[in-house]
């Protein structure tokens, strides 16, 4: 047993009446990796906070290498060689790699001194770790994953010795997500200790050598990664059995509902987004679609569902054209029994403002039922919201709080319960499970999958690609625009994951 | 050389009326670039105008006149500070308030303290700031081309005049290379950033507001005891709106500050000078669309020909932890 990086004893904070952490002990050996995982609002972001700074707890003692410590600041942390990637990137965006890590350990009042000095130091770490990035580069125009890299040198930089990264795989692609635990790994045998906060169970069993589950504010159980499982970690984050793959019939697929023949789609730029997609979504079949986050499946999305003009082709809604080219009217395609989960509930699902029983009806408003003379029937409204928070098991169950006190999960619920309740004929659904806890995931899947029964068109579209093989009676891949492939469900990961590359070409376009 | 003599003129004046637009325009790059939008640098301009009167006239000494309106113009950052930075107030809301405090108590004051209808009274020369010569500004008036611009356009003005060009490079300095303007930029655009690497953006924010009084107390002192001979009501006349708008039109940067307010400085000269005057082919143009040329002016090229003037990110907005 190597020695202790972190212990935590009897931690303890609570923001008004929410008891946030509960009595925490934890301990972190030096030299792992440890996994912090638990739902959202389980108290590990507050935990970590603590750890660094923001917080103070209200009792309880933290140990690093063994010495007690008053973290008072970030200040302090810092000192006691905790490091911390925040899931929000403590950037300047406008300021270049160098500045970005200079500031706040500038070394003296002017700059210059300490540019040739830093710049250095950071050739070192970048060759040290493998790290390569280019100081001079302005952090707006770098990618993410390379951004996050800058976190990561930003910690190096003031010498920590332990690294906190709170959900960093939110962010990335699956190749990004794949190189930086390769840096956690390098990390690790250059004798740093890691803490990785997420919710992705996956991530935790591919990297982690310890791991703690967090729930409701408490630290319930810490296993050796290589003798727990992801049932068991399910299990012990939810605190009851998780079904991590619902089950679900044979599809029996009827009529076409909604047929895309030859879209094409280009952004802003005038990059084509969406090449020559064509296909045909039958009653009572799920259809995912595959791909790399930004190979054009957010764009057929938007295209379909009337957000986003196309440039060329043709959608049929229940044998019915609908003007894609033109001036397609997302209300007028909701009457005509089309619903749409968008891929970002934040900025298109949702008003995190409003109450949580006037997001339930957001887009369907016009609706007569809400009607009450010249006003909005508020008593409707609610009383109809209730019955949708019963169904979803959303919760707090509170029509009345604002949507963005709910937790991911729940705001994600809502949208569904918004949109599959009003018994549309075609349901498209970007990233149903983005961001959203494991619990819910289940319900999410189950619900999908239940549409489905009742013989809705599903058209599913998500960048993980467990859910699609979960879900999907069929799956078509995605690429640079492009259909590349369909497959059917069992297709091996493999094989979706050589389409999903392009490795295979769109010679073998389907069709 | 008539044409000459006319454009001499009208650069020296365009020089003198930019003093004050310089120093605020760069009073509010301070605060703003540190994310404290500050619509009060009016209001500050007007209090210190008013201070620097009334301790020149009392003191009989120009400098105690300067420190008066650097103290008064400061307590009103502070005030402006208190309650957008601690209080996480509206930063609008604080501003426009110190202006109307101000643009009030100072004629209320004025009138009790000296019954000129709220003016200050008028200072002799020891309470004004004279004009620095330049050496052989008066031998070498007469070279030919040269000569006036020496001793015309860059010798004979206030003490005040040079600083306010000086302190454009010298801010420059500050914010781009010094470890102070580094975190006060940051702190304009990512608070976040700056409270991770552990610095306070409280006190970091109070220092650039604490900037932004000082040289707003300077441009306000140039008005009273340099442009002219004691406070009168009102005096500011919007100057702290067009430093503002100057500030804007530079995309917050210290070269292009100067550039603005010598540009706005030169339009509100020319409208000056050309009250009045009936021009060929328009004729006789009012002298209150020559007043609004500026913000005109300020409208059409913020519009259309500089491009986006992307203020600081975390501009207007309260820092508060993440919870």
């Amino acid at each position: 047993m190597s020695e202790l990086a972190i212990e935590l004893k009897g931690i303890d904070k609570s923001f008004g009446l929410v008891h946030a952490n509960r009595n925490i002990n934890l301990k972190v050996r030096k030299g792992t990796i440890h996994g912090i995982i638990g739902e959202n609002g389980a108290g590990k972001s507050t935990l970590m906070s603590i750890l660094y700074g923001f917080y103070q707890a209200d009792h309880g003692d933290i140990l690093i290498n063994g010495q007690k410590v008053n973290i008072r600041d970030p200040n302090a942390a810092i000192a006691a060689g905790i490091g911390m990637v925040h899931q929000h990137f403590m950037l300047v965006e406008n300021f270049t790699v160098l500045e970005n890590i200079m500031l706040g350990a500038e070394e003296s009042q002017i700059l210059n001194a300490g540019i040739t000095k830093a710049r250095a130091e950071l050739k070192r770490l970048e060759k040290e770790y493998a790290l390569e990035v280019d100081p001079d580069a302005v952090i707006e125009e770098l990618p993410v994953g390379i951004q996050q890299r800058v976190e990561i040198l930003k910690a190096l930089y003031r010498k920590a010795d332990i690294l906190i990264l709170d959900e960093p795989t939110g962010v990335l692609t699956p190749a990004e997500a794949d190189h930086l635990f390769r840096i956690l790994g390098q990390l690790k045998d250059q004798g740093k200790t890691v803490l990785l906060i997420t919710h992705k169970l996956r991530e935790i069993m591919a990297i982690t050598d310890e791991v703690s589950v967090m729930r409701r504010g408490e630290m319930v159980a810490t296993r050796t990664t290589s003798e727990t499982s992801v049932e068991e970690l399910a299990e012990l984050m939810v605190g009851r059995r998780v079904l991590l793959r619902v089950e679900k019939g044979e599809a029996k697929p009827a009529d076409v509902k909604l047929s895309v023949k030859n879209l094409t789609v280009r952004d802003s730029r005038g990059v084509t987004m969406v090449d020559d997609v064509s296909f045909d979504l039958r009653a009572g079949e799920i259809v995912g679609i595959a791909g790399v986050a930004g190979n054009g499946q957010s764009e057929l999305l938007e295209a379909i569902s009337g957000i986003r003009r196309a440039k060329s082709g043709m959608v049929l809604l229940n044998g019915r054209p609908v003007d894609v080219t033109g001036n397609a009217d997302p209300a007028e395609l909701r009457k005509c029994g089309l619903a749409h989960v968008p891929e970002d509930r934040h900025h298109v699902g949702l008003v995190l403002k409003f109450e949580e029983s006037e997001n339930a009806i957001l887009g369907y408003h016009d609706d007569p039922k809400y009607r009450k003379g010249f006003t909005l029937d508020i008593d409707a409204i609610r009383a109809e919201a209730e019955e949708k928070i019963a169904a979803y098991d959303i919760r707090p169950p509170n029509p009345r709080l604002k949507t963005a006190n709910f937790s991911g999960g729940n705001q994600q619920k809502i949208v569904l319960a918004r949109e599959m309740e009003r018994n549309p004929d075609v349901l498209i659904i970007g990233q149903p499970t983005r961001g959203v806890d494991v619990g819910a995931i289940e319900f999410i899947h189950r619900r999908i999958i239940e549409m489905r029964d009742q013989g809705k068109a599903v058209l599913l579209v998500s960048v993980e690609l467990d859910e699609i093989r979960a879900l999907s009676d069929r799956i078509l891949v995605m690429f640079a625009g492009r259909v590349v492939g369909e497959r059917a469900p069992d297709a091996t990961e493999g094989e979706l994951g050589l389409l999903m590359a392009g490795v295979e070409g769109p010679k073998e376009a389907a069709e | 050389m008539d044409f000459f003599q006319v454009f001499i003129e009208l650069a020296q004046s365009t020089v003198r009326v930019s003093t004050p637009l310089i120093l605020a325009a760069l009073a509010g790059l301070f605060t703003e670039r540190a994310g404290v939008f500050d619509i009060g640098l009016e209001g500050k301009m007007l209090g210190a105008a008013f201070a620097a009167g009334c301790v020149a006239y009392i003191t009989q000494s120009v400098y105690m006149g300067l420190l008066a309106a650097i103290v008064v113009s400061v307590l009103l950052s502070l005030v402006h500070g208190y309650a957008s930075i601690t209080q996480r107030g509206s930063q609008i809301v604080s501003g426009v308030a110190i202006n109307f405090v101000v643009a009030g108590s100072t004629v209320i004051l004025g009138e009790a303290w000296f019954k000129q209808g709220g003016r200050t009274p008028a200072l002799s020369e020891d309470g004004r700031f004279g004009t620095i010569h330049l050496p052989f500004a008066d031998a070498l008036r007469d070279v030919p081309i040269l000569g006036p611009i020496y001793s015309g356009l860059l010798s004979g003005h206030s003490p005040l005049t040079y600083l306010a060009f000086l302190m454009v490079p010298a801010s420059w300095w500050i914010l781009y290379r010094t470890r102070f303007g580094l975190r006060l930029r940051a702190v304009g655009e990512n608070p976040g950033a700056v409270d991770t690497a552990g610095i306070s953006v409280i006190w970091l924010r109070y220092r650039a507001v604490i900037c932004c009084g000082i040289l707003c107390g300077i441009a306000g002192a140039y008005l009273s005891l340099s442009a002219g001979a004691g406070f009168t009501k009102g005096m500011t006349a919007g100057k702290g709106y067009i430093a503002l708008a100057a500030l804007i039109f530079a995309k917050w940067r210290p070269k292009n500050i100067l550039f603005a307010c010598l540009l706005f400085g030169f339009l509100d000269a020319f409208a000056i000078r050309y009250q009045g005057f009936a021009f060929p082919l328009i004729g006789k143009v009012p002298v209150q669309l020559m007043q609004a040329l500026p913000y005109i002016l300020t409208v059409i090229l913020l519009a259309g020909f500089i491009g986006k003037a992307i203020p600081p990110k975390a501009g207007g907005v309260p820092y508060v932890k993440e919870r």
